[in-house]
Order: C-alpha cells, then sequence, then structure tokens
C-alpha cells in the first residue's frame, strides 16, 4: 500500500521519497543528492506533474486528505530540484558554500 | 532587448538631490569596527523603534511569541492582553532574574498561547499584562509588595498591523512621527489580507548593515543573478531603480517590473504560473493598492517596492499582489541573523499554494546567492586595506543608511534633535 494514489504509482518509487513535510528536509535531501539522482526525480515527475497538480486541485485545501499532501509535498520538492536542474546545474545554489537557510515558519500543508 | 532608461532628475543624479549626503567615497569602518558596533547598541537599537512582528501572529487574548534582542543583549515576550491590547515585556522573571518564557533551549525563540506566564524557577506568575499575578510562598519573603515586581515593560506600538517595540522606556517620539512620510505613505495598503506566511532565516557572518546594503541596491543583480535573469543580464540598466525618495533616515525605491518574464519562463514557472515577480495570477486584494508612498514615479512597468525603515528593517511590496520583509538582527560587530518573512493571501487550491511555493524558493535562491557574498565582502572589509569605498547612484539607499546610522551614533536622531 504506497502513499499516492493508485494513478500516480508508477512514480511513487521515485517521488514518495521527496514527500516531506518541511523545506528544510527537502532543502537537506537536495543538498544530500547527486546530479544524477535530482535529474531522475526530476525527468520522472515533471511530465506528470500537471496531472499531479489537477488531481490535487480537485481536493478542497482545507481538507487535504494525506495522499494530497504527500503529493503536494513532492511538487515543493520538484520546484526546488527544478532550480538544480534548470538553471545551476548543480545541487547547491553556486557560490553558496557558507550559507544555509532554515525555515522557521511555514504553512501546515 | 532593451528598456528605457529612466529620467533622473534635472540635477543630473538622484543622489545630489540630497546635498547632506555628499558624494564622497563612503566610510566602510562603521560596519567593523567593534567600538563602532557598541556605539550602535546603545545609540541605535536601544533608541529606535524596531519591528518584531505581525499583529497575525497574536489572533487571541493570550497569544504570545518571544524575539530574541541580542544586540542589547534581552530577550522580548509580545503578548495579547484580555483587554486585547498588544504589549511588550523583557523576558526575565522578577524574582531571581530566570529567562521567563521559553522551551528547550533558552536560546530559542518561542510562541504559544496562554492565561498567565509561569517561570520555570519557582513558579512565579505573571498576567498577560505583565503585572504579577502570584509569587509563591509569598509569606517566607519580607514586606512583599507585589506590584513591585510586576514585568519590565517594554513600549510597544502598531502601524498598519506591523508590531514595534522601542527599548527606551520614554521613546523620543512616537512610532507614527519616527515613521513619518514613509509610514503615512503606505497607509491602508492590505498587508492584513495576505495572511500566508513563509518565513526563514539564516546566520550570516557579516555586519548587519553589509547585508541591508545588498538588498538596498539593484546594481548588483544582472551580475550576480545574470543566470536567474538572462534578461536582465543582457541590458543591465533593466535592474536599475526607477524613481528614489530618501524620507529622512527611512527611503523608498521603485523598480521596473522585467517586461517579458512570462513569455519566457522556464518549464517550472509554467507549471507553477509563477515567476521572478511572483504568481502570476494577481490575488484580489481590497484596501488601497495604489497608496502614495507606492510607485514614486507612476511608471507604468513598476513591479518592485523596496521600503527601508531604519535602521534594520525593510517591507518589499511586489506588483503582483505579494510582500515580504528583511530584517538583520546584529549579534556582534561580525554577524547577525538574517530574516525573511514572505506574506500571500491564503490560497484557495492547490495551483495558487504551489505557486506560492514557487516564488518563494524563487526568492531563497536568489538570497543565497547574497547571503554568501557577504561573508567573503565582510572578512575583506576587516582588513581595512579599503575603507573608503564609492558608491554610485543606484547605492544611493546605501549611502543614506551610512549617513542616518553615524548621524545616530553621534546623537544627532530626530527626537534628539527636537527636543533641544
Amino acid at each position: 500500500m504506497g502513499i499516492f494514489p493508485e494513478q500516480f504509482a508508477d512514480i511513487e518509487a521515485v517521488g514518495a521519497p521527496w514527500a516531506l513535510a518541511s523545506y528544510n528536509d527537502r532543502q537537506a535531501k537536495r543538498h544530500a543528492s547527486t546530479m544524477a539522482e535530482l535529474e531522475t526525480f526530476y525527468e520522472t515527475v515533471f511530465p506528470r506533474s500537471q496531472e499531479v497538480l489537477a488531481y490535487c486541485n480537485s481536493f478542497d485545501i482545507d481538507d487535504w486528505p494525506d495522499e494530497v499532501k504527500a503529493l503536494m509535498n513532492m511538487l515543493y520538492s520538484l520546484v526546488l530540484v527544478s532550480f538544480a536542474v534548470e538553471v545551476w546545474k548543480q545541487p547547491r545554489v553556486p557560490d553558496t558554500g557558507a550559507a544555509s537557510f532554515e525555515a522557521f515558519d511555514e504553512p501546515a500543508v | 532587448m532593451k528598456v528605457e532608461r529612466p529620467k533622473k532628475p534635472d540635477i543630473g543624479s538622484w543622489t545630489e538631490q540630497y546635498p547632506h549626503l555628499g558624494t564622497a567615497d563612503v566610510d566602510y569602518t562603521d560596519s567593523v569596527c567593534p567600538e563602532f558596533y557598541e556605539r550602535e547598541r546603545d545609540a541605535i537599537f536601544r533608541k529606535a523603534w524596531i519591528h518584531v512582528g505581525r499583529v497575525e501572529e497574536l489572533p487571541r487574548v493570550g497569544s504570545y511569541f518571544t524575539k530574541e534582542y541580542k544586540v542589547c543583549d534581552t530577550s522580548i515576550i509580545v503578548a495579547r492582553g484580555q483587554d486585547k491590547k498588544i504589549r511588550a515585556f523583557h523576558n526575565i522573571c522578577s524574582h531571581r532574574g530566570n529567562k521567563l518564557v521559553w522551551e528547550e533551549f533558552p536560546n530559542d525563540e518561542t510562541r504559544g498561547t496562554t492565561r498567565v506566564f509561569q517561570c520555570k524557577y519557582h513558579s512565579w506568575q505573571y498576567n498577560l499584562d505583565g503585572t504579577l499575578k502570584q509569587a509563591t510562598r509569598e509569606e517566607e519573603f519580607f514586606n512583599f509588595d507585589r506590584c513591585r515586581y510586576g514585568l519590565a515593560e517594554i513600549s510597544c506600538d502598531v502601524w498598519e498591523g506591523f508590531i514595534f517595540i522601542n527599548l527606551d522606556p520614554t521613546p523620543e517620539q512616537t512610532l507614527k512621527e519616527f515613521l513619518g512620510e514613509m509610514g503615512e505613505g503606505l497607509i491602508d495598503y492590505p498587508f492584513h489580507e495576505m495572511t500566508q506566511a513563509y518565513c526563514f532565516r539564516a546566520h550570516i557572518k557579516s555586519n548587519w548593515k553589509v547585508f541591508a546594503d545588498s538588498f538596498a541596491e539593484a546594481y548588483h543583480t544582472p551580475y550576480m543573478h545574470g543566470k536567474m535573469s538572462p534578461e536582465m543580464a543582457e541590458d543591465m540598466v533593466m535592474a536599475d531603480g526607477i524613481a528614489f525618495k530618501m524620507m529622512g533616515m527611512h527611503n523608498t525605491t521603485s523598480f521596473r517590473h522585467v517586461p517579458s518574464d512570462i513569455e519566457q519562463a522556464t518549464p517550472i514557472e509554467q507549471l507553477t504560473q509563477c515567476g521572478l515577480y511572483g504568481p502570476w495570477k494577481k490575488p484580489d486584494l481590497g484596501g488601497n493598492l495604489t497608496p502614495p508612498g507606492q510607485n514614486l514615479s507612476n511608471h507604468p512597468d513598476w513591479g518592485i517596492d523596496s521600503h527601508q525603515i531604519f535602521p534594520n528593517f525593510a517591507i518589499i511590496i511586489w506588483e503582483r499582489g505579494w510582500y515580504h520583509t528583511w530584517q538583520f538582527w546584529p549579534l556582534n560587530v561580525d554577524e547577525h541573523i538574517f530574516e525573511c518573512r514572505q506574506y500571500f493571501v491564503p490560497p484557495k487550491n492547490a495551483s495558487e499554494r504551489l505557486a506560492q511555493e514557487m516564488a518563494t524558493i524563487t526568492t531563497r535562491e536568489y538570497a543565497a546567492q547574497d547571503a554568501n557574498t557577504l561573508e567573503a565582502t565582510h572578512s575583506m572589509l576587516k582588513a581595512r586595506i579599503k575603507t573608503h569605498l564609492p558608491l554610485c547612484d543606484q547605492e544611493l539607499a546605501l549611502r543614506n543608511l551610512h549617513y542616518h546610522v553615524n548621524e545616530w551614533v553621534n546623537g544627532r536622531r530626530p527626537g534628539a534633535v527636537a527636543a533641544e
């Protein structure tokens, strides 16, 4: 039994590990990943992202079931990883060796 | 693509409109000198009104949050009382000086809702208005008068939903006077409708002014951030301020919207319907969306205003209907905590939520480049090889900040002048 709805079972193996509930966790995973891992995630999930978003849009935002929360958390990771893949071509923002941001207040979902 | 050159004032530059600021190189020892920092602590951070949060963070009677104010070696409790009034107190128990409100780690900020503040040490209890409710085993004390042992209250006032404190027990200026024209210029902007907050912070190894400077000019944007904004890298003038206004120690700079940010969107921008300037779909907002202090030159391509509030706070309002704040909390002459809070209208569906996520990540990716460069800047300013630095017309707001920091440190703050 997966954490994604059945129609997205095919992207679950790659996508579910990125369904992390906080920015800090998503960023830590990005920084701990190789470029090949980030590209695999991006290339697997991006082609299905419109469908995922349309599915999530069919639920009331104040009452998201766990599977929608998981999908949205994966999409938040996709946003983060897209910068590494589309813009920087490396996991970290260039020339940011010492800088690290910590989210201290963010929406619950 | 080239944009139209912003029209400068007749005098020839934005800077020369303010003759007191001059055009000479600016002395940056104010950012590396330990003695100067010591003077800033008393002359600025114990005298100026300092933003600490939004009223939405205190939604109910008994809501509170704490704010570490290391620059003055204190911690502050901000709380909403039974009478709904917001008050601020030094976070210290009157009995043995213990920090009153904290969880797990004494130096971590915290928030919550309570009926009383109870000290972890001997369980003294304080009401939300700061009065001592109960000292345990009061009969053991000598001539005990409860009224003498309330919390030390801090001056606190609210402007447009932003809570400010002032460590001066009798501030020389009211908050309204302190904000002056800057405050009046943004009256009735619908800040209160943008309550979905995304906040992040970082420990930065630079003087607080070095970061404030970095975000007070867009001259660096096409160079440092060229990869994220190829259009700006093509036409450096695109990032330029389209209007500058110094209002005493505060200032506003207006910037344009990059013309084709939607047409040239990246795949993720198309998915999220959001780019450099925020979500493409503007929310429905009430209030006054065009207050007089905004888009100073009524430019048709206006995109952003940066409102810098002395000394360490800035509100950045985006034409797309959201805003964010920067704040720089000094720890010592060489370090500070940088805080960014981004505020949006609460999203109505998954698409709107995702667009906001994109906006906040875009800011963080940018700011990470800025933040890391500061350490490189500060470490070399400390060498004092180059002490007087040339600031161009685009860097007027920096010149203004350093000028007024020096004025305050030398006792020439507006309240002190008025009192003479």
